[in-house]
Order: structure tokens, then C-alpha cells, then sequence
């Protein structure tokens, strides 16, 4: 069964605060994972992985550049579902 | 005119202790670090050596999870020990420019490259962590100090199997005395109690097989001793130039008067038996201290309890100080902490310099029943050192012919 947006936002958020120390709190839809959390290209590729793992999803890496926002990748997360 | 070169902080992380001062304070009362390791691994694969000595406190209890993440165990153990001797060295206000690192390791990432390699066979390609490469490399250690304190100065890792951090602590010595820094921090660090290096060393015979004793296993000198004991951790010394040193009023240890590298070209693992690549180091980091070898009150010896090693660096050692090696004090500290093999000389640096502060020269545990064919004078309980100006040596040998030897002074401020 496919999660929820918000489901989504709480399992990212998870995983973005156990590779980086960010509080899941502060990852809030809008924000920027460069910009805004301050979040380099290896913790990124591993927040991936490590999501792909979570939600059962495939991320292609050429899709990974396009993850712009948090917004963006829980979009991309629940519509990757099946 | 001469510049001296000063050790202004220490930090170590070590089986006997999670600070310098504790592990200097156990290795005084006679501790052991080793002791029977439990991990599952050791029944899987059936390791030939069960026992081994562990840090006595765990990287990830004072790293915050983000940091031990990110770093192999043995830079865990590397940024733990130079905050530590940053800390003490009243974290120096220095010119990023002028500040560098010189941090070892023996054998590198070893278990970042071989646990990444389990999860490409189980789980694959995908799987493998970007982070891998960064944690593996050797250089990883003196990297994660590095941006720690912010040096700018030059960041490099001498890699010499068991003598990589005194040499790291000669390249030290180097760089500050050319005038390219003002301060450097120096050490070494090992985490290599995994399955694999310990049945790598147990295959050529190298670790000691007293698995029912432990504790006593590492028994330098002793008729009895049957190879090294794995040790972990990491140790760091804040160095800097003595005008530097004084201009901020720092707290000055001891000064670093000499060290000096050299190599055999006689075989890969063993020692030449004749000892003169350890004779030319010893007596080379002596004439950069502009000392006589009536002036050397101590040695902590390399020592590691292997059959021949033991001997050979006896015999390099009598081969430069002659009959006056009977007037020395030598500690083999490697029978309380184990081999902490690209850690070490960076531990017996610190032991070394706290020796010549206090004026004692540390126990070697576990010798029973001296070979005699090794004449030493060697400390089994703590021993007075004299008082005045003194020297003492350090000496460090790695597999592939290495030779380090680092000289240090009492400092009179």
C-alpha cells in the first residue's frame, strides 16, 4: 500500500536526520537540501540509497539532480510507488 | 642559530585509557589493556588469536553519530586524540597558513574497504556508500585533523607499517624546524582488530597465540614471548617552535631535540639481525639533538614481544650505546597497551615525554623470566629518573624495513 505525502516527509526526514544530525523537524517540504540544509552530494547520494531502500522505489541518478527541495523528492517518492 | 622545537599537548585514546592522562596513570599502576575479545566474528571464521587490546573507550561514545559515521574507525580514533592534545595545547591561535598535520596510520581504512566489499557481494553496486573512498584512504586520518583545527599548512600521512607515527613525528620535527610552520600535529592511529588482519598477522606468525592469558600474553623480553598483541587507538602531540610556544605562554612538556628514519633493504618482514638500519636512525636523531649517548637516561623500546625483534633491536641498540646501555632504563609499553602498529610510536612518544616530565620511567609488564641473551636494564615497576636536563629515545620498526627513532629533552623553562 502506497504511503502518504506526509508519510513520505516523516521517513525522509528520518533518514536525512540520521546521515547528517539535521533535526527531522527543520526538513520541511520547501526546503532546499543545498541551499537550505546544507546537504553535500555524497550525504545526498547516500539519503538516496538509503531511501530507495525505505520506500522500495528506484531514484536514477540523472533524476537525482532534479531533486531540488525536499518537496521534490517526496513527490518523486510517492509517485515512484507503485 | 638552532630553532627548538617543542611538544606544548598530548591526547591518546588507548586500550588503558580514553585520555592521555588516564592511559599514562594505568600504564604507571601496572595495567593491562588486553583482554579476551567477544565479538561474534571471532567464532565465525574461527580466529586463530581470540584476544587483543581494545580501546577502553568506544570512539562512538564521545563522536557524535554524524562524525563516526562519516570516518573510519581509525580517524574516530585520530580526532579524538589530536581535540584531546589540541584542548591541552590551549587549542594554539596560530595562522591557519602556518599550522599543519602529519598523522599515520599503518594499514588505512581497513574495515570501511572490507565491510563496503560485503555489502557490493550482498547487496551490490547501488549499494556501496559514497563515502567509502574518503574513509578508506589512508590519508583519511590526518584529513579529518586537519579540517578539525583548520590547518592549512599541509596535511600528509607517513605510512611505514609499525614505525608510521614516529616518522610522522620526524616529518613533525622537519617541517617546523625549516621554518615552513609554527605548529603541527603529530600521531598515529590504528583500528585493525578485525578478522582479517588478525588472521594476515596470526598467518605469518606474528601475534602471540596466548589465548588463555590475556593479559599476560605480551611479554617483551621474556624467554616465554611468542609475537606482538594487537592493540587500537590513536594518539596525537601538539609541536610547535619553542619562540611560538613562549610568545602565547604555553605549557612546554618536553622538546623534541631529534628523529631521523631510515631502511634496512634487507627483507620485507624481518629485521636485520645485525641491527644496523635501527643504529643509524638512533644514532642519527642523536646528532640532530646535538646529544652524546652518555646524555640518553631512557629508552621506550619498539619491543614488541616477537622472538626476533625483541633481540634485534637490542642488538642495534648495543651497537650504538656500547657499555653505556647498562646506565639506561628501558620500558617496553607495548606489554601494557599492545601493538598499536601505525598507533604506536605516537602512544610511546607521549610516554616518552611524560617520562622526562616526571621523572619515571614506565613498567614492562610480564617479564618473568628475562632472555639472556637481551642485557637490558629494563623498568618492571615504575622507575626514578635522574634529575637535570635528561634524554630519552623512542624507537618504532615496521614491516618493509623501517626504522624511526624520535629523541626528546627534559624541558627547564
Amino acid at each position: 500500500m502506497a504511503l502518504s505525502q506526509s508519510e513520505v516527509l516523516a521517513g525522509l526526514a528520518e533518514i536525512v536526520n540520521d546521515e547528517t544530525g539535521i533535526s527531522a523537524d527543520a526538513v520541511a517540504l520547501e526546503k532546499s537540501f543545498v541551499d537550505d540544509l546544507d546537504i553535500d552530494s555524497i550525504s545526498m547520494m547516500t539519503i538516496v540509497v538509503n531511501a530507495e531502500d525505505k520506500f522500495g522505489v528506484k531514484i536514477p541518478d540523472e533524476e537525482v539532480k532534479n531533486l531540488i527541495t525536499v518537496g521534490d523528492a517526496v513527490n518523486f517518492i510517492v509517485g515512484a510507488q507503485d | 642559530m638552532s630553532r627548538k622545537i617543542v611538544v606544548t599537548g598530548i591526547g591518546a585514546t588507548t586500550p588503558l585509557g580514553g585520555d592521555a592522562q588516564s592511559t599514562w596513570r594505568a600504564l604507571l599502576a601496572g595495567e593491562s589493556g588486553i583482554s579476551t575479545l567477544e565479538q561474534p566474528w571471532i567464532e565465525k571464521y574461527e580466529v586463530p588469536v581470540t584476544f587483543a587490546g581494545q580501546a577502553k573507550v568506544a570512539a562512538n561514545q564521545i563522536l557524535t553519530p554524524q562524525e563516526a559515521k562519516r570516518l573510519d574507525p581509525s580517524s574516530q580514533f585520530a580526532l579524538i586524540a589530536a581535540r584531546e592534545a589540541w584542548a591541552d595545547a590551549g587549542k594554539p591561535d596560530v595562522a591557519p597558513e602556518r599550522l599543519a598535520v602529519e598523522f599515520a596510520t599503518g594499514i588505512g581504512g581497513v574495515w570501511t574497504l572490507l565491510d563496503a566489499f560485503e555489502t557490493l557481494q550482498e547487496r551490490g553496486p547501488r549499494r556501496v556508500l559514497p563515502m567509502t573512498v574518503p574513509m578508506l584512504m589512508p590519508n583519511g586520518p590526518a584529513a579529518a585533523v586537519g579540517m578539525d583545527i583548520a590547518a592549512r599548512g599541509g596535511v600528509r600521512t607517513a605510512v611505514s607499517a609499525c614505525a608510521s607515527s614516529t616518522e610522522a613525528v620526524a616529518n613533525a620535527l622537519d617541517r617546523l624546524l625549516s621554518g615552513a610552520v609554527d605548529v603541527v600535529v603529530a600521531g598515529g592511529c590504528e583500528a585493525a582488530i578485525h578478522p582479517l588482519p588478525i588472521s594476515a598477522f596470526a598467518a605469518m606468525h606474528a601475534l602471540s597465540k596466548k589465548n588463555d592469558t590475556p593479559a599476560s600474553a605480551s611479554r617483551p623480553y621474556d624467554v616465554n614471548r611468542d609475537g606482538f598483541v594487537m592493540g587500537e587507538g590513536g594518539a596525537a602531540l601538539v609541536l610547535e617552535t619553542e619562540e611560538h610556544a613562549l610568545a602565547r605562554g604555553a605549557k612546554i612538556y618536553a622538546e623534541l631535540a631529534g628523529g631521523a628514519v631510515t631502511s634496512d633493504a634487507h627483507h620485507i618482514t624481518a629485521p636485520d639481525p645485525e641491527g644496523t638500519g635501527a643504529a643509524r636512525a638512533v644514532i642519527a636523531a642523536l646528532k640532530q639533538a646535538e646529544a652524546s649517548i652518555q646524555d640518553v637516561v631512557h629508552i621506550n623500546a619498539h619491543a614488541t614481544s616477537t622472538p626476533v625483534g625483541d633481540i634485534a633491536e637490542y642488538v642495534a641498540l648495543k651497537r650504538v650505546f656500547g657499555d653505556h646501555l647498562q646506565n639506561i632504563v628501558v620500558s617496553a609499553t607495548k606489554s601494557s597497551t599492545g601493538h598499536l602498529l601505525g598507533g604506536a610510536g605516537a602512544v610511546e612518544a607521549i610516554f616518552t615525554i611524560l617520562a622526562l616530565k616526571e621523572r619515571v620511567a614506565p613498567p614492562t609488564l610480564n617479564l618473568d623470566d628475562q632472555d639472556p641473551e637481551i642485557v637490558l636494564d629494563v623498568a618492571t615497576s615504575p622507575r626514578k629518573l635522574p634529575d637535570g636536563p635528561i634524554l630519552a629515545i623512542s624507537n618504532s620498526f615496521g614491516f618493509g624495513g623501517h626504522n624511526a627513532v624520535v629523541v626528546f629533552r627534559s624541558y627547564e623553562g
